[in-house]
């Protein structure tokens, strides 16, 4: 199952070799070329019947994870965030080594032995370590490198009312969505782009464009819902099951509103529920589409996505579906 | 069935404090073609008898009951709030799966919030058993049907070897020293003993050693044998707080524990060749020995500790090695008590 695989295949930003082999492999037969360009990102161009307009999909295939820094003498691993992740979601979690794929865990300071003060503050992410159950530094050093790229062991899961439980599904769901799409006969010629490194400063998907140079971008992403207790609605208007989003403004991006009429009209004509997106403390990676060459007409749809950037990210299998209908229409309809 | 099956068994079955069920079960059928008699008392203790030739009672206790968490509410959005059962530290719950065990078992995560959305205020303090939810992907309405205040909540993880002979796991606390118990049975088969050997896989030590206050009081034995686990050392761990993984079984030194029996255990160590270390205690031992010793008129105790890392957590990391050589030492102790060495050793 397409969504398993890619959940559960490890790729961290700066290190996504596995998770491009998989993709590669599912869209070969359905593009005419596919190339990884200079700095690792997949550039493929499939055919349409028409070729009115040069447009460009991308998402991106880099997630958050951890990266060896030290190997201690009693063989317990020091580690780097890659990405900016959340120290809070790291205790009592298992992960993934280095190419030989070494399981190890990051456990925690027993209740027991902590004062009810130190119990307040969140867990220092530097007093954090792995521990793969070896002897000493020696044995460590036979299995892990420094250097070697971590990832957050999450098991797929399918539960509740159509949902599906998964590891940073904000950096799986775009491909999924993407592998969908380029499996369909389609009207417009299209440029996909798998792009790397967007969590560490949405390195990769600036060079496709400028590459490429389209007529329009088309960015797919997970977008944060605040439909759950303790959230502030103001964040984000985005409610799991009510469709895909579509942004209007973000931290850096201020989105064509002709474009956004014009992919307003086409959900209408199909009967496509949306949400509008504006979030103030978000950044999309339309913002390297948009101000480059001498500017790109771009627009970012997003599938809702609850607890973001944590190895449980809860996406609806309802939102997959209406937002790979969406795409579709739009690339077949869009003026 | 070896103990490191019987451990992953247990460790991967669901038994939180006063719902033990499920890892009584899996004792019962692993224990009973080796011993004599087998019963449950009151509170679900399991009490597994195999006896010896001569008048004297010997319980062993390791708990089988796990931390866990227990329904309190399911809010306006279908979310669960809940409540600990024993010493859960919410800061290990983030992001993490639990099984609901509700009208059916059901799937469900512990939401976090996206670090973007998180204020400064946020981001610098933990969050409280309170301020956390459960997801089961269900709406209010649905989830009614499903819940009820009251339903248990257990820690989803299933156990897996790392590298030399550790495991890691949840509920390695106890279950480890279950297993030891059994690893004793085992070398038992091999040896004499005069006592009648009571294993007793106790209930609710969680939440208050409750299963070993009722269990001791029932047996009343001459000798209360403990078997817990102990904070293994990790580098945030002072040396005298914690006990090494793979260095053998920690005897425990305390004012819960009977002197001339814990030198005896130590000379039996030494005279066996089986590696051990020193835990002090000079207090509460936070273990059923802690139960056993005020029972009636008061009951002779010793504590062997399993080092186990990251207590309390789903990824409690410890060494096979240290439950067979625990094991091996019970053993050889039980098989030294007789009527004369017992009058002796009991003795102030």
């Amino acid at each position: 199952m397409l969504l398993k695989k890619l959940s559960e295949s490890i790729g961290v930003s700066g290190n996504e070799g596995e998770i491009r082999k998989i993709i590669i492999d599912e869209i070969k037969d359905y593009v005419e070329e596919i190339k990884i360009d200079k700095i690792g990102n997949i550039v493929a161009f499939k055919k349409g019947k028409n070729n009115n307009k040069k447009i460009m999909v991308s998402t991106n295939i880099d997630e958050l994870g951890l990266i060896v820094t030290e190997i201690g003498s009693t063989g317990l691993i020091k580690f780097k965030p890659v990405g900016d992740i959340d120290a809070k979601i790291l205790p009592s979690k298992r992960v993934k080594i280095g190419e030989k794929n070494i399981t190890g865990v990051i456990g925690a300071k027993p209740i027991h032995l902590q004062k009810p003060s130190e119990r307040k503050n969140p867990i220092d992410r530097k007093s954090l370590y792995i521990d793969m159950g070896v002897k000493g530094k020696e044995e460590a050093e036979r299995l892990v490198s420094i250097g070697d790229y971590i990832g957050i062991e999450s098991e797929y899961i399918e539960f509740g009312d159509d949902l599906i439980k998964g590891k940073f599904l904000e950096s799986r769901i775009g491909a999924n969505i993407l592998i969908n799409l380029l499996k369909n006969e389609l009207e417009n010629d299209i440029y996909v782009v798998f792009s790397v490194m967007k969590n560490i400063g949405l390195r990769g998907i600036g060079p496709a464009t400028f590459d490429i140079n389209p007529d329009l971008s088309i960015f797919i992403e997970g977008i944060s819902t605040t439909d759950y207790t303790g959230c502030n609605s103001l964040n984000s208007q985005v409610k799991l099951g009510k469709g895909p989003g579509i942004s209007l403004y973000d931290k850096r991006n201020i989105y064509d509103r002709k474009l956004y009429n014009s992919i307003n009209e086409i959900t209408n004509n199909n009967n496509i529920n949306i949400q509008n997106i504006v979030q103030s403390n978000y950044e999309s990676s339309s913002s390297k589409t948009y101000t480059t060459l001498e500017g790109v007409p771009s627009t970012t749809i997003s599938v809702p996505i609850r607890y973001m950037y944590s190895p449980s990210s809860v996406i609806s299998l309802n939102d997959i579906v209406a937002t790979e209908n969406l795409l579709k229409e739009v690339i077949n309809n869009i003026k | 069935m070896n103990s490191k099956e019987l451990l992953i068994d247990l460790s991967n079955s669901i038994s939180v404090s006063g719902c033990e069920d499920n890892a009584s079960n899996i004792i019962e059928k692993a224990f009973k073609d080796h011993v004599d008699e087998i019963h449950k008392d009151k509170l679900g203790n399991l009490i597994c008898v195999k006896k010896g030739n001569k008048n004297i009672k010997i319980m062993l206790a390791a708990h089988m009951d796990e931390i866990g968490l227990m329904a309190k509410d399911v809010d306006d959005n279908g979310f669960i709030r809940f409540t600990s059962v024993g010493g859960v530290d919410p800061r290990t719950l983030m992001s993490s799966e639990v099984l609901v065990h509700g009208k059916e078992e059901l799937y469900g995560v512990v939401g976090t919030k996206a670090v973007h959305f998180q204020d400064n205020d946020e981001k610098n303090k933990s969050e409280e058993m309170d301020d956390l939810i459960i997801d089961i992907g269900f709406d209010k309405e649905k989830a009614l049907k499903l819940v009820n205040v009251g339903d248990y909540i257990s820690l989803k993880r299933n156990a897996i070897e790392l590298q030399g002979n550790t495991l890691t796991g949840k509920a390695m606390d106890d279950k480890a020293g279950v297993s030891t118990m059994y690893e004793c049975l085992l070398e038992l088969e091999k040896l004499k003993h005069e006592a009648d050997v009571y294993f007793v896989s106790t209930v609710q030590e969680e939440v208050g050693l409750r299963g070993a206050t009722v269990s001791a009081y029932n047996i009343n034995p001459d000798i209360g044998i403990a078997i817990d686990v102990g904070f293994g050392s990790t580098p945030e761990l002072s040396n005298e707080d914690s006990i090494d993984l793979g260095k053998g079984p920690a005897i425990t030194i305390g004012g819960n524990i009977h002197p001339k029996l814990r030198k005896k255990l130590v000379e039996v160590a030494k005279e066996y060749n089986i590696p051990f270390q020193y835990e002090v205690a000079p207090g509460v031992s936070g273990t059923d020995a802690w139960a056993m010793q005020i029972t009636k008129a008061g009951v002779p105790c010793i504590l062997i500790s399993l080092p186990l890392r990251y207590m309390h957590t789903t990824v409690e990391t410890i060494d096979m090695n240290d439950i067979k050589n625990a094991g091996k030492l019970i053993a050889r102790f039980i098989s030294i008590i007789t009527t004369e060495s017992l009058e002796e050793l009991l003795c102030y």
